[in-house]
């Protein structure tokens, strides 16, 4: 009887011993995780800890952003390693907005391609002078912008708007 | 300043809706706008911004110049017109001679763009020639 109970005592012990362990790791965890969150940017950032070993995984945007988790994790009592493999992404490109002089064609240019953006649109004349397109006739309020966006793209200084909409 | 002021939403717009190359500039009390639209479907939302800023566009204080910049050589180009079909043409320019024509709602294929108003096409029926880039719209 003895000899069958020994290694069902030390299942026992070595059950117990592990489960001492497992709620130190969850806790190292969840006092990482809540200290993570009051940090800006380390809301992608994902903590594992085995045996008091933390590893720091996913995503932030700046290096300082990635020094600060780990700094938060060895500063958490029970930490014995902090491996960090948070992924710095490169930063998203700003949107550049240049404020060059626009295109102007000039008189000849704009006409002909004044014309070709009109000749679809049987109400409408177009007089180009000096850069500047005026638009009278009739059309449907439903065609104006297509027609205005062939207009557009044909580099106008400005566009006189003088059409009867139906 | 104060054209820009006005024009803000649209501006702003663009830039959240990624259309690349934007410029702006404010010029003898006109504001350019231009640029590439990531799609149809964004320059249609800028049109539409626009007429509310500006209903019916009468204002004529903006130009707006930002057409659908990834259409590529080679690649497959829907036909956006009113309703009618659209020309194919032997030169840029309406006052060339028509070769063909691609129906409404047509898919065709851009082989090269001859310059912002005209590319250089062929439709289903094999025939190559230049329609109006305004009635072309790119097909992803």
């Amino acid at each position: 009887m003895n000899i069958l109970k020994a290694p069902a005592l030390m299942a026992a012990v070595v059950t117990v011993g592990m489960v001492s362990c497992k709620p130190n790791d969850a806790k190292i965890k969840t006092e990482i995780e809540t200290k993570l969150k009051t940090e800006q940017g380390l809301s992608a950032v994902t903590v594992d800890v085995q045996k008091a070993a933390v590893t720091l995984a996913g995503t932030t945007d700046s290096d300082a952003a990635k020094a600060t988790a780990e700094t938060d994790a060895k500063g958490v009592k029970g930490v014995e390693s902090v491996a960090n493999n948070i992924t710095v992404n490169a930063p998203a490109p700003t949107p550049t907005i240049t404020t060059n002089a626009p295109t102007i064609n000039p008189d000849d240019a704009l006409t002909t391609a004044v014309k070709d953006a009109t000749k679809d649109f049987a109400g409408v004349k177009a007089d180009v002078k000096d850069g500047i397109v005026t638009l009278t006739g009739d059309i449907k309020r439903a065609d104006l912008p297509k027609l205005l966006q062939g207009i557009a793209a044909s580099k106008p200084k400005k566009v006189e708007n003088k059409l009867t909409i139906k | 300043m104060a054209l820009q002021d006005k024009y803000q939403q649209l501006i702003s717009q663009a830039t959240s809706a990624g259309v690349s190359n934007l410029n702006v500039k404010e010029q003898d009390n006109v504001l350019y706008i231009s640029g590439d639209a990531p799609s149809a479907d964004v320059k249609n939302q800028l049109w539409d911004t626009y007429n509310t800023i500006d209903p019916d566009f009468r204002a004529g204080d903006l130009v707006l110049d930002v057409n659908v910049g990834n259409a590529v050589d080679g690649g497959k180009v829907k036909v956006v017109t009113q309703q009618s079909n659209l020309n194919i043409r032997k030169g840029p320019g309406t006052d060339q001679p028509i070769v063909g024509k691609a129906a409404h709602g047509d898919t065709i294929t851009l082989l090269s763009k001859a310059n912002a108003q005209w590319w250089l096409v062929k439709d289903n029926d094999g025939e190559e020639g230049y329609a109006y880039a305004q009635y072309l719209e790119p097909v992803s």
